[in-house]
């Protein structure tokens, strides 16, 4: 090529091979996205920045046409396309790996890969089905079997299998919708290597997280966006983690502020003996043996999953184990009422429907747990309600709004509230499931900060998060979860990540 | 008692197991597409009236085989749009729809209540194979459907489990998202499967008119076959095959109590039979409803969950 002038722009190298502008999307009382442009080039790899409901995972459905904007124009090579489904989107050789993996858990890892293949011969194949799909697999260096069914398989193997569907039908942008959120970081080591050889055939990918490291490590570009519209625009050799996280939040953070001092133990406060929970043939948790000393921290790691839930569950006195005991300064917990008696604060992972009642008021939530006796008095649940409002910065109608109207962040803060900034009455033991999973960065300062604060008051705090940072942030003492078990116990002080790491992938 | 007796007790179970069977496949269609079928009943009985009606009106057995087979397809339909274009509630709308067809068929068969069959369909005579001692009667005497109905079934398992569009159809029931995500339009396999599953039904209430009931009787006629259909979709697994050899278990236990009742013994006992379909309904509800023993049973995973590719 000698003239530069015969390079058609939407054509040449370089060019965007898919494009999105003036993109508006509203859903039910929200503006997902508001005027949205953003374009994708051949063989980079451009990240999506931005906390939950920013409009990441909305743009990116937009672009494989699971959803159709409202206004604005998708152009694929420079063209106008009008992508109405996901199969519109394929056809045009765009394809998405949700977060939430669409996968059939009943089938094989092929019949998953060929699903929907127009290709396919009116009758099924399998021998040569199946061949076809480990050679896919292996050009991209994808170990997957293409018997094994899915339910077999772990987190980071189905992920690949996703990957795979969209290679096998011929993609060349591939949409990543969070898919690092819960892999180990050995398998997002994996990933990154996957998503580097797909960029080298010339593929295109577009990567949505909220991780700056992450971010940094991967993007050739990045696109920063919340609250619906993009904040800036940065490519990987400008990308200043500080900047970033200033445009994705809105303001400046400091992001090293968040190390919190070691506790103070005294003597075991929560212990859990031979904890087993078993659901038919699933064992949950296997044996478990857990002790929580008064005024510290123990941090459970883990992808979720792997006995986490039914983990807090027992230890709040919801779930009665198969076998095993629970104490609490030495009262035996087996139901919620005795956990609550004996002082267990419990915030569970699903905020809605086990920690708030969605159709009661945030006073009537807060009642719940407060103000014991048998009348209850409306006045005071809502002097109770307003204070909450004011000092966590609720945003709410009002104390009588109803908790299934609040977004995901600010009905955790009214939980973590109820449940640790309590009426004088201080918890002396808090289980914690993934307090600050979804929530903004300043809402994440302030339950930690409460639970730090449980943690100086001398309670002992049980937290579960997947996010390692936050556990090695805060407890401690570490223990990871791997199918059940204790597969790690190590203390603050000789915490490794790379040993972490191995043991949530059951690596010994 | 003799030999003989038996051998036609034998052979008449075959032919009573096929307006399960048909009912039974057709509903296996339907909720291996993930939309539950507790219609059923209603179903047969809106395709049993038709075929009455219509063999009434003009005579022609194959005419009003046609159209109960097509009423019940209406009724599907109907169900199709309820469940699937407007995602209602399908236990509730499963079982108004056999309220529905219960009292349409009274209603419109009132004139005809207690009226012998005017046709029937009669049994071949297979070059006649059929005077062969014990395996004549049984294999080489049935009538057209029944051998109708046992290639159906092959035709339905190759099609469930070797076929690109039974491909479609379990992973349309199992995950809809994913099939979605995979380019299947999964309203349009759920429409088609949901009209076949009214369509069979249909077929299996209009051969029990033409066939196995010498009167229409808007009580007896099918009489909770629909049910027996439905307990033998959940305990086949929503196989085919496996179904077909419980109609054949089922049709059995139909007839014996008839054979023995000539001799004077009353079993399976009477009111056992009778209670079965009440009996078996509620277990059709219980298991259907528990999430433990629906998988256990290897139910689609989204039997009875209403897709919408928007929700957030």
């Amino acid at each position: 090529m000698t003239d530069d002038t015969t390079v058609r722009p939407d054509s040449g190298p370089g060019a965007p091979v898919l494009a999105a502008t003036g993109v508006v999307k509203r859903f039910p009382g929200v503006v997902a996205l508001d005027d949205v442009d953003v374009d994708l080039r051949a063989g980079e790899v451009h990240t999506l920045l931005g906390e939950n409901g920013a409009g990441k995972s909305t743009l990116a459905s937009v672009l494989c046409g699971a959803y159709q904007p409202e206004v604005g124009t998708v152009f694929r090579h420079g063209r106008p396309v009008e992508l109405r489904s996901p199969r519109d989107g394929l056809a045009h050789g765009i394809a998405m790996v949700h977060q939430h993996f669409r996968l059939v858990e009943r089938f094989t890892v092929s019949e998953n890969v060929v699903l929907g293949d127009p290709q396919l011969g009116r009758w099924l194949a399998r021998g040569a089905i199946d061949d076809r799909v480990a050679s896919v697999a292996e050009t991209f260096g994808l170990p997957v079997d293409p018997r094994a069914r899915i339910h077999d398989l772990s987190v980071g193997q189905r992920q690949r299998v996703e990957i795979v569907k969209a290679l096998y039908r011929g993609a060349d942008v591939l949409l990543l919708d969070d898919p690092t959120a819960d892999l180990t970081p050995q398998e997002t080591e994996a990933l990154f290597v996957t998503v580097r050889a797909m960029t080298a055939a010339g593929k295109s990918v577009v990567f949505i997280s909220h991780k700056l490291g992450e971010v940094v490590e991967i993007s050739d570009r990045v696109t920063v966006m919340r609250g619906g519209v993009v904040t800036g625009q940065v490519a990987r050799v400008d990308a200043d983690r500080h900047e970033l996280a200033r445009l994705m939040v809105g303001r400046d953070i400091d992001l090293d502020a968040q190390q919190f001092a070691a506790g103070s133990p005294g003597s075991p406060c929560l212990i859990a003996k031979g904890v087993t929970v078993r659901d038919g043939e699933q064992t949950a948790l296997d044996a478990i043996d857990l002790e929580v000393r008064a005024g510290e921290i123990v941090g459970v790691a883990g992808v979720s999953g792997n006995g986490q839930r039914e983990l807090a569950d027992v230890l709040a006195g919801v779930l009665a184990p198969t076998s095993g005991v629970v104490e609490v300064n030495g009262q035996p917990i087996r139901s919620a009422r005795a956990a609550r008696a004996a002082g267990v604060a419990y915030v569970p992972e699903e905020r809605l429907g086990t920690g708030l009642a969605p159709s009661l008021t945030i006073g009537e939530n807060l009642l719940l747990t407060r103000r014991r006796g048998a009348l209850v008095s409306r006045s005071a649940a809502r002097r109770d309600a307003r204070e909450i409002i004011a000092r966590f910065e609720v945003k709410a109608p009002g104390p009588d709004a109803r908790c299934r109207v609040l977004s995901g962040g600010n009905a955790q803060k009214v939980l973590v509230a109820r449940e640790l900034a309590g009426d004088g009455q201080a918890p002396k033991v808090v289980v914690a499931s993934a307090p600050t999973r979804g929530l903004d960065v300043g809402a994440i300062e302030q339950v930690r900060a409460l639970l730090d604060d449980a943690r100086r008051n001398g309670a002992g705090v049980l937290l579960i998060s997947e996010d390692l940072d936050e556990v090695l942030a805060m407890a401690d003492r570490i223990v990871v979860l791997y199918r059940g078990r204790i597969s790690l116990e190590a203390d603050r002080a000789s915490a490794d990540r790379g040993a972490i790491g191995r043991a949530m992938a059951g690596i010994a | 008692m003799n030999d003989n007796a038996w051998i036609i007790a034998i052979a008449a179970s075959i032919g009573a197991a096929i307006p399960i069977a048909l009912a039974a496949v057709g509903a296996i269609l339907h909720e291996r597409s993930g939309v539950l079928n507790l219609g059923v009943e209603g179903m047969m009985l809106i395709g049993a009236m038709a075929a009455f009606l219509a063999a009434d009106a003009w005579g022609n057995v194959w005419l009003a085989l046609v159209c109960g087979v097509l009423a019940g397809g209406a009724l599907g339909l109907l169900h199709g749009v309820i469940t699937i274009s407007l995602r209602a509630n399908q236990i509730v709308t499963g079982l108004a729809l056999v309220i529905f067809g219960t009292g349409l068929a009274k209603f419109l068969g009132e004139p005809v209540n207690g009226l012998k069959r005017p046709v029937k369909i009669d049994p071949l005579e297979v070059a006649g194979l059929g005077d062969l001692p014990i395996l004549g009667p049984v294999l080489f005497a049935q009538d057209v459907l029944v051998y109708a109905s046992i290639a159906l079934v092959v035709a339905v398992s190759l099609y469930i489990y070797r076929s690109r569009a039974g491909l479609a159809l379990r992973a349309v029931g199992e995950s809809p998202a994913a099939a979605d995500a995979q380019g299947i339009a999964v309203s349009r396999v759920r429409y088609v499967h949901v009209l076949a599953g009214g369509l069979l039904a249909g077929a299996g209430g209009a051969y029990q008119a033409l066939a196995r009931a010498p009167s229409w009787n808007q009580e007896y006629t099918i009489n909770g076959l629909g049910w027996i259909a439905l307990t033998l979709v959940v305990f086949s697994n929503w196989r085919p095959g496996r179904a077909l050899i419980g109609a054949v278990v089922f049709g059995f236990a139909l007839r014996s109590q008839f054979t023995f009742q000539t001799e004077g013994i009353d079993f399976p006992p009477q009111v056992w039979l009778q209670m079965a379909p009440y009996l078996l309904t509620i277990l059709v509800l219980i298991v259907t409803s528990s999430p433990g023993a629906r998988r256990r049973l290897g139910a689609p995973a989204a039997l009875g969950v209403p897709y919408s590719r928007d929700e957030r």
